[in-house]
């Protein structure tokens, strides 16, 4: 059986060796099973791998001729369901589930080939940036392992920057594609919301979120992302692309306006990611980019609207989680007691903080002054942003003001784990789209810069994502991996 | 209205909320099929049974028939509605919360008018679209009542049907005219065919908010809600019980407690049910889940010309056309029989006779087979025929109802020719009938003498005789006068 | 990040656990008032601003909504259905009586 080197592997490039033949699927499938066996116990990014599952589906796409994407392998976030696989959230509550159906992008995943090869951990129910609020145990950043890979989607980063899948899925609600992407060096895109289906994708924030790819390049990203975007009729909300994905071609950024919201950088970024940042800014103007001041007024009161709106929609989207149709049951005397049993034993610390949250918040007498409020914020910062772009292609900010914190950190401080996410946040209550790319090392840990474009703008997007990302050279293999070892 | 209820100084404050299931093939949010009576937990999905990652869309049938009751009740249909979040837990509910509409339903205000002499109108408040929720089935309780049973098993069949929620203001001023506003609605919407309305099966459902209050205050008291009364009757009465035990409580004076109560109809008695939380705190939030729902000014018009004649308009005009009220009422409420009538009016050119035949002979037929208007052998044409022969003078009353059985039973049989065959034409003219009247009274001089002293009433039996010595075929009307001209000349 | 100072007592804490059908023990609940107050105080910043007459976003999207066709199709099996019931009956999902 070859022995098919796949770090640092592509999906595109593991296409191409499919379709010449170079290798087959059944064989770069084992190759990163091998690898997962033995690289994940100590990085715990999988919650469910099934090898005999995983490589029966890729001789299954072995003898059906290896055409596309077919045969290439993916990781799939815990939090979108996959039909007679178990699918946990990350939670207690939802240990042993098995979803009736396929998430549809994970649907799409099958019928473009895409061979499974698990579940990756993330934060209970998409709640945490750091994947150390996961009830089944942390995951380590592959970059360092006393550190955290960010989080929601910590599992699929993980995944993807230690060589144990090509590429993955995960969810964004508040950066949460976004920031582990940053943290572990990858590509993540947050799209435009309703352009990717969430039927089958465990809810968190139902207005706020999307399924994006994490990649190790951009024209992977737009490869990806061409798989799983497009219309739902199972979900009313998502109504599609506009214009179809184009796998962009790197080039220069002459005559691109980028919009820098200063104002906003002044406090709370990092040094090290503040010099990285306008490293990248040298960068934009040198590829023949001008540099423009804009201003987003109400962008610092994104993360106290969304720390109301994203509790407030979860509150309710966990309140079916009541030990009557599935999941974990504690018994009780009376319904009342059961029900308060079950979800108390079920839902961790964070999860149950934010459920008080959100409840409050659409409490009576409280419901105007918190979520109206913060929904009247929501408008103003999408009108910041409105306007904006009216006079830039695209805004550039760092993706997370720091790099990946040591784990254990940030726990004791759920204010300074929501303040990972002040950059990323704004962008999902506005429902437009964002592309983080790496941006070299601060003090050997990854860096991202983020591109935030205009509702619809995606292809946009990975059009300065690829020459951002041909100018700064990066190389999203960790320097452990390269000498073979962990 | 009809006699309003008041008491010792007091007057009865009524208001209604209705639930309406829509007759869609699906369910309001998922693909399920609508319908009734399947082996639980038979006709359920993903989305209806709440898994994680289930999402709802909207049945497009069920808001054009939400949108159609809206405008035939006579709402006003706002551009945008939303639907909402309304949170509570228990088992019925798997979502732990409804989809329902709070603050921008389907339909806003509207008023609605029972028509005719006593009519009244009726203020809507609104009405908006909903999901239903699951059937319990409680072991080892009796009859479904909650209150020591043995735990519970959940049957989520229905968990999902479209509901419409019409909610009226506290116009009405009886328990009768509850009944009758009810009456009423229920047959516009079944008129417009947005459902059956069947209480027995569930797709009507009616609450009452019932209060008292002294007569001349513009106050209101404390209102309670009566819930699921499964008939137009146990409704009238749940109601009148109702006011009956608040005017004993006030004049006893107590205060009225806001509370939920069940009226059991076979012991006439009222009782609390037991409240699911003491005060409801929904926290209704827009559903994210669902956009916005969009009315178009064409698409209301459009809508609004394809309704049928309504049972309020359909009153007036038999009431114009000379029906006595109460007849026009019960045509009114039935669409299918007076389609009928309307059929067969127009073949005769005589509404009132036809109303006649078609609320009697043919009603009764209909109730007697078990059949509705369009199912019977009696079209509107064959009655016309037959009517036709009754208003023309060739058939008395009596012929015509043995020529109406024979079209019932025999689907070919044509009225003429069973007139002809079994020799029933009129006994008519005055030669003929001169001769039966000269020989009945001949035979009978008591009776004539004692019509000739007074006792006019005799004259009922002297018609009877002749009748019997036409073989029951003269002209009765003829007859009558003939007879009186001679006895008093 | 500014915050204002919020209190929140225990009752009211356990009011909002109700609510929500989150069973806490004491200690859960006064170590929950104190991350809320800290939460909340810094969200609460929000009711403070002089934005009420600005229209409130309920969907990003501003489009209407797409329906669906009204048409059954079959759903799952009530084998799929108890598949994962944690209490299930021969037809059913069974949950304990509903008390008082």
């Amino acid at each position: 059986m070859a022995n098919v080197d796949v770090i640092g592997l592509t999906a595109e490039r593991a296409a191409a060796m499919l379709r010449a033949g170079e290798c087959s699927s059944e064989e770069l499938a084992g190759a990163y099973l091998e690898r997962i066996e033995t690289f994940d116990p100590a990085l715990h990014a999988y919650l469910h791998v099934d090898p005999e599952h995983t490589l029966a589906a890729a001789r299954a796409q072995d003898q059906g001729g290896n055409v596309g994407l077919a045969g290439v392998p993916i990781a799939y976030k815990d939090l979108l369901s996959t039909k007679g696989v178990p699918t946990t959230a990350g939670s207690k509550i939802l240990e042993g589930f098995i979803p009736l159906e396929d998430a549809d992008v994970v649907a799409r995943g099958n019928a473009a080939g895409l061979v499974s090869l698990g579940k990756t951990n993330l934060d209970e129910f998409a709640m945490g940036s750091s994947t150390e609020h996961s009830a089944y145990g942390p995951t380590r950043n592959p970059w360092d392992q006393t550190r955290v890979p960010g989080g929601s989607s910590g599992g699929s980063a993980a995944v993807v920057a230690a060589g144990l899948a090509p590429w993955s899925l995960g969810t964004d609600t508040g950066g949460s594609i976004r920031q582990p992407a940053a943290f572990c060096g990858l590509v993540g895109l947050m799209p435009t919301y309703g352009t990717v289906s969430r039927f089958g994708v465990v809810a968190f924030a139902c207005s706020l979120e999307q399924v994006g790819p994490m990649t190790l390049t951009v024209r992977d990203c737009a490869l990806l992302q061409q798989v799983i975007a497009g219309g739902s009729e199972r979900d009313a909300t998502c109504v599609g692309l506009r214009e179809p994905i184009v796998l962009p071609e790197p080039g220069r950024l002459d005559g691109v306006r980028f919009g820098v919201p200063w104002a906003e950088l002044e406090d709370g970024v990092d040094p090290g990611i503040r010099e990285r940042f306008d490293a990248s800014l040298k960068l934009a103007t040198e590829l023949g980019a001008e540099l423009v001041d804009v201003e987003l007024p109400y962008a610092r009161h994104g993360l106290a609207a969304y720390y109301v709106i994203a509790p407030a929609e979860a509150s309710a989207n966990l309140s079916r989680f009541d030990g009557v149709r599935y999941g974990l049951r504690v018994d009780g005397p009376d319904l009342r007691s059961m029900y308060e049993a079950t979800r108390s034993a079920g839902f961790g610390p964070e999860v149950k903080r934010r459920i008080m949250i959100g409840t409050y918040a659409l409490s009576a007498g409280y419901h105007d002054a918190y979520y109206v409020q913060a929904q009247r914020v929501r408008t103003l910062i999408r009108r910041d942003f409105d306007a904006a772009f009216l006079g830039v292609d695209a805004i550039l900010l760092p993706t997370a003001p720091t790099t990946a914190f040591p784990m254990g950190a940030r726990m004791d401080d759920p204010l300074a784990m929501y303040a990972n996410d002040i950059f990323t946040l704004p962008v999902n209550l506005a429902g437009i789209p964002a592309l983080s790319i790496p941006n070299g090392l601060v003090e050997g840990l990854p860096s991202g810069l983020q591109i935030i474009g205009a509702a619809h703008t995606e292809n946009t997007l990975l059009r300065f994502g690829a020459a951002f990302e041909q100018a700064i050279g990066f190389d999203p293999v960790p320097p452990a991996l390269r000498g073979g070892a962990a | 209205m009809s006699a309003p209820w008041q008491k010792d100084g007091y007057e009865a404050v009524i208001g209604l909320e209705i639930h309406v299931q829509l007759a869609t093939n699906s369910k309001m949010f998922c693909s399920c099929a609508n319908q009734f009576g399947d082996e639980p937990n038979t006709n359920v999905c993903m989305v209806c049974l709440a898994h994680p990652g289930a999402m709802p869309v909207a049945n497009a049938e069920a808001i054009r028939q939400a949108t159609r009751v809206g405008v035939a009740l006579g709402c006003r249909i706002p551009e945008t509605s939303e639907f909402s979040r309304k949170q509570y837990f228990y088992p019925d509910s798997p979502k732990a919360y409804q989809i329902s509409q709070y603050d921008q339903p389907m339909c806003a205000e509207g008023l609605f008018r029972v028509p005719g002499e006593g009519g009244f109108d009726v203020r809507l408040t609104r009405a908006h679209l909903e999901e239903d929720a699951a059937k319990m089935i409680h072991a080892g309780g009796e009859g479904g009542r909650i209150s020591g049973s043995a735990g519970s098993i959940v049957d989520f069949n229905r968990v999902g049907t479209p509901l419409l929620e019409i909610v009226s203001e506290p116009d009405i001023r009886s328990p009768e005219d509850a009944r009758r506003f009810l009456t009423l609605l229920r047959a516009t919407v079944v008129a417009i065919g947005a459902s059956d309305c069947d209480m027995e099966k569930g797709s009507l459902r009616a609450d009452a908010n019932v209060s008292i209050r002294p007569i001349g205050s513009t106050e209101y008291g404390t209102k309670t809600e009566l819930k699921n009364m499964n008939s137009f009757r146990f409704l009238e009465r749940g109601i009148e019980a109702e006011l009956e035990r608040q005017l004993e409580v006030v004049l006893g004076g107590g205060t009225i407690e806001q509370e939920t109560l069940h009226f059991d109809p076979v012991a006439g008695t009222l009782s609390s049910l037991r409240s699911k939380e003491q005060a409801h705190d929904y926290r209704y939030f827009p559903e994210p889940d669902l956009l916005p729902v969009h009315q178009t000014e064409a698409g209301l018009v459009e809508l609004g010309s394809d309704l049928p004649e309504l049972p309020a308009a359909r009153f007036d005009r038999l009431v114009a056309a000379g029906l006595t009220e109460p007849t026009a009422l019960a045509l009114a409420v039935d669409a299918d029989l007076a389609s009928y009538l309307d059929a067969v009016a127009t073949a005769t050119g005589d509404l009132k006779t036809s109303a006649n035949w078609t609320m009697g002979e043919f009603s009764a037929h209909l109730n007697g087979a078990g059949l509705s208007a369009d199912q019977s052998p009696v079209t509107p044409e064959r009655l016309a025929a037959l009517i036709a022969l009754v208003v023309d003078g060739t058939i008395n009353q009596t012929a015509a109802k043995e020529v109406f059985g024979v079209l019932v039973k025999d689907s070919q049989a044509v009225a003429s020719g069973v007139v002809a065959d079994r020799n029933l034409a009129q006994v008519g003219g005055d030669d003929a009938l001169g001769e039966i009247i000269d020989a009945v009274l001949a035979a009978h001089p008591e009776e004539v003498e004692a019509f000739k002293g007074g006792r006019e009433q005799v004259i009922g039996f002297l018609v009877g005789q002749c009748m019997k010595q036409s073989g029951g075929r003269a002209d009765a009307k003829a007859l009558q006068g003939l007879l009186r001209a001679r006895l008093s000349s | 990040m500014s915050a204002e100072r919020i209190e929140l007592g225990p009752d009211e804490v356990r009011h909002v656990a109700t609510l929500a059908r989150l069973g806490l023990d004491d200690a859960e609940v006064e170590r929950l008032a104190g991350e809320l107050e800290t939460i909340l105080g810094h969200v609460a910043t929000i009711s403070a601003l002089p934005i009420a007459d600005v229209p409130p976003t309920a969907h990003s999207l501003d489009v209407a909504g797409a329906l669906r066709e009204d048409a059954a199709k079959p759903g799952v099996t009530r084998e799929q259905a108890l598949a994962n019931a944690p209490d299930p009956s021969v037809d059913g999902f069974r949950v304990p009586p509903i008390g008082s």
